[in-house]
């Protein structure tokens, strides 16, 4: 085939016109899931959380309301340059309102950076690290389920309050990792332990944690704090069992996911913290029960139907403002999400703090025997709740320079 | 002017007038990657193309000049300009102390030294405290270029974007071009020849790997600003790899080859970013067809049925 320079040039012309896209004509929120589609945090955010943030527009009934809710989803590898990259492309080019859940730490900092560049809105539900409404806190972001300092003082106190008063952290380095070794060691040392060592183990690379548990096991110390999550604790726990380790793992970030990978047998006796369970009362079991038509087979953990929850809230203020207020102006429109009380069937009746904190009860629960388990995903007993007032870090220690304001 | 043959020279304005244009028509986040990206494989294009020298850690001198852009932006308050010029001059100094290891090796040896030298960089900044680990540096602030022009919209950082992949297309076009750049490709042609005509081959393959670390420092330090973040990613070996195929999809030792391949090897990764990990494994099918069917690269396919040199 010879190619003369005429239709050379004529293709290459060809290819450079846009290809128009056709716009709706209803006015339409638009919400991007940002979430780990494929990594380490799959199972504990993931395609999961995507289902409940559908489920969420769906129980809003958006079919019969004058307005249209589309949902985007991307898929941030746990790379906080991918996730910026995201999020940026979402609100410059199509449109995006707002992203939630936002993965893993590291990414939810450069995520919710990104929301107040394009003063757009930004709710967290699987990013753990307090600084998002502490240091780095800002006027379009809202951290939704969990944090680091929440999971220290339940799951870390109660391992102090059990004996553990001497702690070797096997962190994941990152900014999770070192967010929840910090909050755990603070509540370790107040409670009169001390903390032995600590080692970083490089994420999400990393699958053998073998030379690392043995360094944990040769400190000597009583417990061996998982500042780790998703596969990364599973492998940690499976391969200490492998070792034959004997000294207790406090597994400060263990979603109900992990138990299921882990198995009755393996995590029986564990202590985990989440915010939710689908057995707590009757609300979770209504809400796990309508979202049993999308995913049969699994039941939630907290981030996932924390990204429900958000998304749910996020509706309802949109509607109350109205549709095309809501899309003007991001930081007015988190300001109407704070001023609103939540409430729905995932956490029950909560507030929002104006460092972006949403309060509500957070549980200690402990893995039950295979012999106590009734039925598939029976996994847990309440061991103690963490009345909403005292879950979180207080506002006055976040240093949110939104407060000193 | 510049050393440009007359397709060269049609072909560089029909160049400038799309990199002009293109911002109005697609989204200039992506074509600022897309530039970056291009001044990247154009600086890796001069070693491999014009020196034949294959160096597999490129990814080091584009990340390092990404830290410490990124770096001088946030925790000195460095203006744009001065940011990128401090990216440029790391990647230049790294580039001299490796390649000043390096060169003196040839072919396998050369690329596995400039391997290992770039996973020493990625560890160092793995571990280093002010790269942040994986968390990357981030909040990098645009800032206002000569402390005047606020960088803050897109278009206006892709004007400064679009100036400086410019200016290191040109000069390395001048570079290839000029009685220093013949050395270089007697040099690749025949190492031994060149030594017997009296020219110290190793100043002039250090000067020529230097020249590409700067220029890929230069790159990196632009992308960090564009993005206001500096992570792993940068320095990570998929990187040296990224840009390798980039080079050879476009056409090795081609002036406009590692534009071609940059524009395809981005455009590929953004569009089809919906496939997940399939990205990886779709690149990978490409190169291969690639290097089997027209080893040339793009460009070189063109150049040849056109029977012209781009």
């Amino acid at each position: 085939m010879t190619i003369s320079r005429r239709t050379l040039i004529a293709s290459a012309a060809a290819s450079t016109v846009p290809l128009a896209a056709a716009r709706a004509q209803k006015p339409t929120l638009k919400i991007g899931v940002l979430t780990d589609l494929a990594g380490p945090y799959q199972d504990i955010v993931g395609p999961l959380a995507v289902e409940a943030a559908r489920q969420a527009v769906e129980d809003f009934g958006v079919a019969s309301k004058g307005y249209a809710v589309e949902i985007l989803v991307g898929d941030h590898q746990n790379k906080p340059d991918i996730g910026a990259g995201i999020s940026r492309q979402w609100y410059d080019r199509d449109g995006v309102d707002i992203v939630v859940e936002g993965g893993s730490s590291a990414v939810a900092l450069a995520a919710s950076e990104v929301a107040r560049d394009k003063n757009k809105v930004y709710i967290n539900s699987g990013g753990a690290t307090s600084d998002l409404t502490g240091i780095r806190c800002n006027a379009n972001t809202l951290h939704w389920v969990y944090d680091t300092f929440m999971l220290g003082r339940s799951t870390g106190g109660a391992l102090v309050g059990a004996g553990g008063t001497s702690w070797f952290f096997i962190t994941a380095d990152y900014a999770f990792g070192h967010a929840l070794t910090r909050d755990v060691s603070g509540f370790v040392e107040a409670a009169g332990g001390k903390v032995v060592g600590k080692v970083a183990t490089p994420f999400p690379a990393t699958t053998d944690f073998s030379s690392y548990l043995l360094q944990a096991q040769a400190s000597g110390a009583k417990v061996i704090g998982l500042a780790n999550a998703g596969a990364d604790t599973i492998n940690c726990i499976k391969q200490a069992k492998e070792f034959g380790i004997t000294q207790t793992l406090g597994g400060l970030l263990v979603f109900i996911s992990d138990i299921h990978s882990l198995g009755l047998a393996v995590a029986q006796g564990l202590a985990c913290t989440e915010s939710f369970y689908w057995d707590l009362n009757e609300r979770t079991r209504a809400f796990s029960a309508r979202i049993r038509k999308r995913v049969p087979e699994r039941r939630l953990g907290m981030a996932q139907a924390g990204t429900y929850s958000s998304v749910l809230h996020y509706l309802k203020a949109a509607e109350a403002m109205g549709i095309a207020e809501a899309k003007k102006d991001g930081a007015l429109t988190t300001a109407r999400l704070k001023a609103m009380p939540a409430d729905d069937d995932v956490f029950g009746a909560g507030i929002i703090r104006p460092d972006g904190r949403k309060l509500h009860p957070s549980y200690l629960f402990e893995v039950k025997k295979p012999s106590e388990s009734k039925g598939p995903w029976d996994y847990y007993k309440v061991m103690a709740t963490t009345p909403s007032d005292q879950a979180f870090r207080p506002i006055k220690d976040g240093a949110c320079p939104l407060i000193k304001a | 002017m510049f050393g440009f043959s007359r397709p060269q020279a049609i072909a560089f304005l029909v160049m400038v007038v799309l990199v002009a244009g293109a911002p109005f028509v697609l989204y200039p986040v992506f074509l600022m990657k897309v530039l970056c990206f291009a001044l990247f494989a154009c600086a890796f294009n001069l070693l491999i193309g014009y020196v034949g020298l294959l160096s597999f850690g490129h990814a080091a001198y584009f990340g390092m000049g990404g830290y410490v852009a990124g770096y001088a932006a946030k925790a000195w308050g460095f203006t744009p300009e001065l940011a990128i010029l401090a990216g440029t001059i790391a990647g230049g100094l790294l580039g001299t102390v490796f390649g000043w290891l390096a060169i003196r090796r040839q072919g396998i040896y050369f690329a596995m030294i400039t391997l290992a030298l770039g996973q020493m960089a990625y560890f160092f900044c793995l571990q280093a405290p002010f790269t942040g680990g994986e968390d990357g540096i981030q909040q990098i602030p645009r800032g206002k270029l000569f402390g005047l022009f606020s960088l803050q919209s897109d278009l206006a950082m892709y004007a400064v974007v679009a100036v400086l992949f410019l200016f290191g297309f040109l000069l390395v076009h001048r570079v290839v071009h000029s009685p220093f750049g013949q050395i270089l490709k007697a040099i690749r042609e025949n190492e031994p020849r060149a030594t017997s005509l009296g020219y110290r081959t190793d100043s002039y393959k250090l000067a020529a790997f230097i020249i590409s670390c700067a220029l890929a420092g230069l790159a990196g330090g632009t992308k960090s600003l564009v993005f206001g973040i500096a992570t792993l990613t940068d320095v990570h070996n998929a990187m040296s790899g990224e840009v390798v195929l980039m080079t050879l999809l476009g056409g090795l030792g081609t002036i406009f080859g590692p534009v071609m391949g940059a524009l395809i090897a981005t455009a590929m990764e953004n569009y089809l970013a919906q496939a997940g990990a399939w990205v990886t494994v779709i690149q990978g099918v490409i190169f291969i067809a690639c290097v089997i069917a027209f080893r040339k690269g793009v460009i070189g396919v063109i150049a040849d049925k056109l029977k012209i040199h781009l």
